[in-house]
């Protein structure tokens, strides 16, 4: 096969080249990710801060996280998706940790890895405190490798 | 058959898609075990049923999972017609698999047959696409998961896998617009694809003058009609009737209404990724989703473009060294694969032998070693002790790979119970 070149063949290549640019501009722009439709501007209120016990963790399994307080009185709301494959993981009182049912991962209460396969976190959630109540950016799941102090909001 | 035209243009059309006479060779079942054409007829079935199915589903998420129930009670033959699409798209995946493999040991993908081979690839490849998008339309807690955990496969894949995977989903999970965007390719889209590509198949093993044959020289020409049709009508028969006593018998799965809340214990995808599933269990995500599966495509499509010297187009396994040599490939293979995925389960620890590693490199590319290493000296061994040609190599290679998958899937599928521990 040899490559050949002229004008005819360059112009055809070149109107051919165009087109499947256009359609699968077209196309990924139909299949973007769409805004969800979610409660009020995204932030979801979680309630009085003295309602949290230190040490414990609360679901709110409707806006998919749960609220973990720490022992020092700080928050993290730690999304329910396993960060291996996406399942629905679980609080297991007995053990203190999260258990993905899927394939066996476990998470401790900053959401740090226990056992693998998952390899990374769990996602939080942004929250802020306004008149001691906890609000929680539920549209803006933030990724993360490992746990760290920053990632904590206290009163 | 010499009436005016006009009233057998219909079954004129079908003849046409065979010649007017046929190698007595080519029409023998054990030739082709009638795979491709039992593959179109699977896809017929599955258009008519589908088509019936559009009238009762409704693709929401409030409406669609009802709809089955409603299917399923209250139609006359709602269950029948529902299990009738089930088993038939399971059966086309079956099939498709196993035709892949005829046409490869018959040596029926080279010289003008190549470019046929890539369609067909193309083919499979749309086959278990549409199957894996009907898998969720009945949104229940198995459809749900299943795909909830294969499109997070998706965004393993380096730097662009999140916005595939996004992509597909239409939003970082399984929603209604996911139900939407699979509804529309698994009804509309991929068929008309299908459909289009099929045509260019057919007409590609037309042109290259049908279905290979053991002796070419030997060739004597019966007509087609109706040495042939007789027995596809009567092939066609026997699948109708084995997939409404199927259908008769075994109902399509339907477990509880989809909740994003609670993952069942535990989740598997469909079972023609279980493969992936199982692979993913020991290997890092980077070569499980991406590295292996591009290995594998780039090698599928190579296979025809190698120049070979001692090609015995139409003979299974090229020759009878060759069928020797692929019985102990699939052997090897297997005890291979079990102990490579006994050791990962039970021995092997290499995440935390060698923690300061890079993940990429300990359970990535050094798994990938312990495979490939014994492997490529298998092939060392065939090459230096029964002389091995390059075409009893691919085989042996293309062995290596099906056998690997088909163990990964049944391990995957059948052992591993409980929070995907194996023998749970």
């Amino acid at each position: 096969m040899k490559f050949k070149l002229n004008r005819r063949t360059f112009i055809k290549r070149a109107v051919y080249a165009l087109l499947s640019l256009e359609i699968i501009y077209v196309f990924t722009g139909l299949l973007r990710k769409k805004k969800a439709k979610k409660v009020s501007d995204g932030w979801f209120d979680a309630g009085n801060i003295n309602f949290f016990e230190k040490g414990k963790v609360y679901p709110f399994g409707a806006a998919h996280f749960y609220l973990s307080r720490l022992e020092d009185g700080g928050l993290l709301a730690i999304s329910i998706h396993c960060t291996h494959l996406g399942c629905a993981i679980q609080f297991n009182q007995n053990k203190d940790r999260f258990v993905c049912p899927c394939h066996a991962s476990s998470f401790n209460k900053y959401g740090e890895v226990l056992s693998p396969p998952a390899t990374r976190a769990l996602d939080i959630y942004p929250i802020t405190i306004q008149d001691d109540k906890v609000m929680v950016d539920v549209n803006s799941p933030l990724r993360r490798n490992k746990y760290e102090n920053s990632q904590v909001t206290y009163v | 058959m010499n009436t005016a035209g006009h009233s057998k243009a219909i079954t004129k059309l079908l003849l046409h898609l065979h010649p007017n006479k046929v190698d007595a060779q080519s029409i023998k079942f054990t030739r082709t075990f009638g795979l491709g054409g039992i593959a179109a007829l699977l896809f017929v079935m599955l258009f008519i049923s589908g088509m019936l199915l559009r009238f009762a589903y409704v693709p929401s998420v409030k409406g669609a999972y009802d709809s089955i129930i409603e299917l399923e009670n209250q139609v006359l033959f709602g269950q029948l017609l529902r299990n009738l699409h089930y088993w038939s798209g399971m059966a086309l995946v079956l099939v498709s698999f196993l035709h892949v493999l005829r046409v490869f040991y018959t040596q029926s993908i080279y010289h003008e047959r190549r470019k046929n081979w890539i369609y067909g690839l193309l083919i499979m490849f749309l086959v278990v696409f549409s199957n894996f998008t009907g898998y969720l339309l009945p949104w229940d807690q198995l459809s749900f998961w299943a795909v909830t955990i294969m499109t997070n496969m998706l965004s393993y894949i380096p730097f662009v896998g999140d916005a595939i995977a996004d992509m597909v989903r239409g939003g970082d999970e399984v929603t209604e617009i996911t139900l939407l965007r699979f509804y529309h390719f698994h009804t509309g889209l991929l068929p008309l694809l299908m459909v289009f590509l099929m045509s260019v198949h057919f007409w590609l093993v037309r042109k290259s003058k049908g279905v290979t044959v053991q002796n070419s020289d030997e060739k004597v020409l019966v007509p087609t009609y109706p040495n042939l049709v007789f027995k596809e009508i009567l092939v066609a028969l026997i699948v109708i009737i084995v997939l409404f006593i199927l259908s008769m018998i075994i109902n399509a799965p339907l477990q509880g209404k989809a909740d994003p809340l609670i993952s069942p214990n535990p989740s598997k995808a469909p079972w023609y990724f279980m493969g992936f599933q199982e692979l993913l269990l020991h290997i890092h995500p980077g070569f499980g989703i991406f590295i292996i599966p591009l290995l594998v495509t780039v090698f599928l499509v190579y296979i025809p473009f190698v120049k070979y010297t001692d090609l015995n187009v139409g003979v299974w396994f090229n020759s009878n060294k060759g069928k020797k040599l692929t019985i102990i490939s699939v052997v090897y293979a297997l005890v291979l694969t079990l102990l490579v995925i006994l050791s990962s389960e039970f021995f092997l620890d290499l995440r935390n032998w060698m923690p300061q590693v890079p993940l990429l490199i300990s359970t990535g590319l050094l798994l990938l070693l312990l495979y490939l290493v014994p492997a490529a000296a298998f092939l060392y061994f065939l090459k230096s002790k029964y002389n091995a040609s390059k075409i009893d190599l691919m085989m042996a290679m293309f062995t290596i790979i099906i056998v690997a998958y088909v163990v990964m899937t049944i391990v995957g599928s059948l052992f591993r119970g409980e929070g995907m521990h194996l023998f749970a």
